[in-house]
């Protein structure tokens, strides 16, 4: 892995291991709330801090933690963070605790975290750590929000809250309950997938020309 | 037998730091918490009481472990203007927490606010608006409050449900009707509420809530 430079580490997460679409992982949080722009926003923000704290922990331990008790290590570290942040939240913000209520005690069991930590921050050092985290984090970021922008838009008609299309628009109520997170889901997938196909093909024939 | 006694040492040092930092961070943040959950409590009193400028808390016991506690909301000549108290109940994911204001002649509600919910994001949690909460305003609460789905409320005791969040706005008006009947069981006339607030005057003014 070394020698690949921070760019790459940065921005393998916008692209080639996109979560949760080509990385599939932390697909529970992408379904449950991203019915609004605006959740998938807080999640995401929420989802790129912890994974930031938990790679740099991580990889700063790396040279201490036993290989056979590694799991539990980093989802108790992981664990602390985001009761951490939970609790510190609701003392010094509690407008913004209660806005993110159920999301931050989701963030512990978002595999995607646990799947960073072992993948890449146990094995390298903390500086790309924290370039894959922050890489992976926006990916995530943007992804949670691009579905949160199909969902809104066909099941409220709106963007942030503000009606974009006329009163024409029935919303479609399926979009902002649990089956509309599917189908959006993998319709990007689908999507993502048909892309990064084709590029690999265009790539494979500049070849052989 | 040394992998052994790393990987118990490993658990151990991180187990017990996390535990210290956590204790740690809980001593100094739970107190603030309690104090902003308490801050909340009181102003979704003034906000469903609007012409109280005081609380009195009152408590009593409806049967062994069965206590009913209200808030009596006071204008500046120490005269009732009307009650409040918290209406728990399940909703579509979890306890939904509902601060009601109750008229003295217990007809009508006077406004509610929401305290606690989980219900979901772009959904259940529209309970929250004031779209929603804003029905509640003189809504008779005798018999019992009901909703309607997809029309204007037709009745003086109908609220409109939230189109796709059935179960949460069902939450909400079945705590209600369940709170305020156990209400009128403890205090079934007005005079009973004063009476029992003077008579609390000695004890400590207690103000419970779960987390």
């Amino acid at each position: 892995m070394a020698g690949k430079g921070l760019g790459y580490e940065f921005k393998k997460g916008l692209w080639q291991e996109l979560p949760p679409f080509r990385l599939v992982l932390g697909t529970c949080p992408a379904l449950a709330v991203t019915n609004s722009v605006v959740n998938g926003i807080a999640m995401g923000l929420a989802t790129l801090f912890v994974l930031l704290g938990a790679n740099i922990m991580v990889s700063l331990l790396r040279r201490f933690v036993a290989s056979q008790v590694r799991i539990a290590s980093y989802i108790v570290i992981i664990a602390l963070l985001v009761t951490v942040t939970d609790m510190f939240m609701a003392a010094f913000f509690p407008p913004i605790s209660k806005a993110l209520g159920p999301y931050l005690p989701l963030i512990i069991v978002n595999c995607m975290i646990l799947g960073r930590a072992e993948a890449f921050a146990q094995k390298n050092p903390v500086l790309p750590s924290i370039a894959d985290a922050l890489g992976i984090g926006i990916g995530f970021l943007l992804s949670l929000a691009a579905m949160g922008l199909i969902r809104e838009v066909l099941g409220f008609g709106t963007i942030l809250h503000f009606r974009v299309l006329g009163d024409w628009f029935e919303p479609w109520i399926v979009m902002i309950l649990p089956a509309g997170a599917f189908l959006v889901f993998g319709g990007l997938v689908a999507l993502v997938n048909y892309i990064s196909s084709r590029k690999a093909a265009k790539a494979a024939e500049t070849a052989r020309v | 037998m040394n992998t052994a006694i790393k990987m118990f040492l490993n658990l151990v040092v991180i187990g017990s730091f996390s535990g210290a930092v956590l204790a740690g961070v809980f001593s100094v943040a739970d107190p603030m918490i309690r104090a902003n959950k308490e801050k909340e409590l009181k102003e979704a009193i003034f906000k469903v009481l609007p012409e109280a400028k005081n609380i009195k808390t009152v408590k009593k016991e409806l049967g062994a472990g069965n206590p009913v506690v209200v808030y009596i909301g006071l204008d500046e000549t120490q005269k009732p203007v009307g009650v409040a108290f918290k209406a728990d109940g399940v909703g579509f994911q979890g306890n939904v927490g509902v601060m009601v204001g109750l008229n003295l002649d217990y007809l009508k509600l006077k406004g509610i606010e929401i305290l606690d919910q989980t219900e979901t994001p772009g959904l259940g949690d529209r309970i929250r608006e004031s779209a929603f909460k804003d029905q509640f305003n003189g809504v008779e609460a005798q018999p019992m409050v009901e909703y309607i789905k997809y029309r204007k409320p037709e009745k003086p005791n109908q609220i409109q449900a939230i189109t796709g969040a059935t179960i949460s706005s069902n939450a909400v008006v079945s705590n209600i009707n369940k709170a305020v009947e156990k209400v009128l069981k403890a205090f079934p006339k007005a005079e009973d509420l004063s009476k029992a607030a003077s008579e609390e005057q000695k004890q400590a003014p207690e103000v419970r809530h779960g987390r």
